[in-house]
């Protein structure tokens, strides 16, 4: 056989092999939690996790139903008002991105964004808001969690934008459509599946983000739907109840995990199936 | 043969991406209702030339153009000319096929909606007018609601040319509009244009020289951003003035 082409088979097999080894690893340990999350988890579901709330300490039984409406609350209206202020940033970014210095400025705040700790998110939202009001509430937690989510709506909008071919712009200009209608007609639309995959995304990022709403919503033993309340939340009290000396208070903690892990793993099946249902030509 | 009224006067245009000059001192006329072709090796300038015509070269910064293009009286490349208005007169096809993220019908009336007010019959009519006049309509007609994108890539390149004609436009620019088809396609959008140019003054840029032996009336050709030659199509390719454009033609060179 001829040497370079049998060493560069050699080196081949090599790199196989480590990639192979270095994804055993890696997926050893993802299914190693995953498992002992369903193992934990299962036994913890039942009926009564959906229909009661959240017990008092020493006190048997109790569900999580305060917690999951009030993640659930929170969650839908930080995507409401995540999902426009992202989509149009992400659409200004796309389309002046590369004139303007404001649309310079605000790609580089969205990276910082992006990788900032949560923990100071959650921080800014109490001295701005909380600390003011003097109390948690609903509302604090939804403005922070979309902080969070604002971000990342307007880096996938932004990237999948750019995927948009330019002659395909350039056709819609030739028809003379002005420009705000060539954005959001022919562009938007042509990557309308990525961008929908962007919200779910960030929906499935905000659903488990604890740090942002121990300092904004903090927690409610009592079910509540006032969002001007302290509001209870599965994050949070998974946070508390796992820390807790309550056999009852922990098995709940691990439902609320096994319940939450599963629904961002729902989410995240569902944009994939989306963004490869219908991609860019 | 009758008198041909220029629609389109091109004089001393000049054109800078840039600082690179893309075009040198153009000067010629596109004809009313004929078939200008501009030929030219790659980068020799011909498709710069076409997107001077509707201004396509407004959306990037840094391109600009100087000069003279007179088109009903008034010169397109002034500033204060309404450029959306201008591309609603002066259509363009694009190389590659460049259907709109929606249904053949919404690809055609899209257009249609930015000028017009039109009711729903009279927007039905207009959308079966225009597949007609690309010669679409009897392959479409069953699927005016499938997306654009599911047809094959010749039907998407006379779907592009019915969304141009759709809204009555004075000149279409063709740009290598059957590079990227197969000959059966290429030959049916070779025939259109021939239809066409009964209604409408076509330009068209070719890396195909027997194309534009075939669908043109007249002929330039490009070299360097410079225009060689330009002349009636028979004459440019029996008998050229100059032997650049000569030894272009034959093969020689390019």
């Amino acid at each position: 056989m001829n040497p370079v082409y049998r060493k560069r088979l050699w080196v081949h097999r090599i790199g196989i092999a480590l990639s192979i080894g270095a994804m055993a690893v890696g997926l050893f340990f993802l299914m190693w939690i995953l498992f002992t999350l369903l193992v934990k988890g299962f036994g913890a579901l039942s009926l009564a996790m959906f229909t009661e709330t959240t017990p008092a300490p020493g006190s048997d039984g109790g569900g999580l139903m305060n917690a999951i409406v009030g993640s659930l609350m929170m969650v839908g209206f930080a995507t409401l008002i995540s999902t426009p202020i992202g989509i149009l940033a992400g659409i200004y970014l796309a389309e002046y991105g590369e004139e303007s210095w404001l649309a310079q400025i605000t790609r580089f705040v969205t990276d910082i964004m992006l990788s900032a700790p949560s923990i100071v998110i959650g921080l800014f939202v109490y001295a701005l808001y909380v600390a003011n009001v003097k109390h948690f509430s609903g509302w604090a937690g939804t403005f922070a969690i979309s902080l969070i989510a604002v971000p990342v709506v307007v880096r996938t909008t932004d990237n999948m934008l750019k995927l948009v071919p330019s002659s395909l712009r350039e056709a819609a200009f030739a028809l003379g459509a002005p420009r705000w209608k060539v954005a959001m007609m022919v562009r938007l639309r042509a990557v309308k599946a990525g961008v929908i995959t962007g919200v779910l995304l960030a929906v499935a990022r905000i659903s488990g983000e604890t740090a942002p709403l121990l300092f904004t919503a903090l927690n409610n033993q009592f079910f509540s739907a006032n969002m001007n309340a302290p509001m209870a939340n599965l994050p949070v009290v998974i946070f508390q109840f796992a820390m807790s000396p309550y056999d009852n208070w922990r098995e709940l903690a691990w439902g609320g995990a096994l319940l939450i892990t599963f629904s961002v793993l729902g989410l995240n099946i569902l944009s994939r199936t989306l963004l490869s249902q219908k991609t860019p030509h | 043969m009758t008198a041909v009224k220029p629609t389109l006067e091109i004089s001393g245009l000049n054109f800078f991406y840039g600082t690179f000059q893309g075009l040198k001192n153009i000067n010629l006329n596109v004809f009313e209702k004929k078939v200008t072709a501009f030929i030219g090796p790659s980068g020799c300038g011909k498709s710069t030339l076409l997107r001077t015509l509707n201004r396509m070269y407004d959306l990037y910064p840094g391109q600009r153009a100087e000069g003279k293009i007179m088109y009903n009286g008034r010169n397109i490349l002034e500033p204060g000319q309404d450029v959306n208005m201008l591309r609603a007169k002066v259509g363009m096809v694009f190389q590659k096929p460049t259907p709109f993220p929606m249904s053949v019908y919404e690809n055609i009336a899209f257009g249609v909606r930015l000028y017009e007010n039109l009711s729903k019959g009279e927007m039905d009519e207009r959308v079966e007018w225009a597949l007609k006049k690309a010669a679409l309509w009897t392959e479409v007609k069953d699927k005016l609601n499938k997306s654009g994108l599911s047809l094959s890539g010749g039907q998407q390149q006379r779907l592009c040319i019915a969304r141009s004609v759709a809204v009555k436009p004075d000149v279409l620019l063709l740009d290598e509009p059957t590079s990227a088809l197969d000959p059966i396609s290429t030959a049916k959008i070779e025939e259109l244009i021939a239809e066409l140019k009964e209604d409408y003054t076509i330009t068209i840029v070719t890396h195909n020289m027997q194309q534009a032996a075939r669908c043109s009336d007249y002929t330039a050709y490009m070299y360097l951003g410079e225009l060689v030659e330009f002349g009636e199509t028979d004459q440019i390719f029996m008998n050229p003035a100059k032997k650049e454009t000569q030894d272009y033609i034959t093969g020689r060179f390019g």
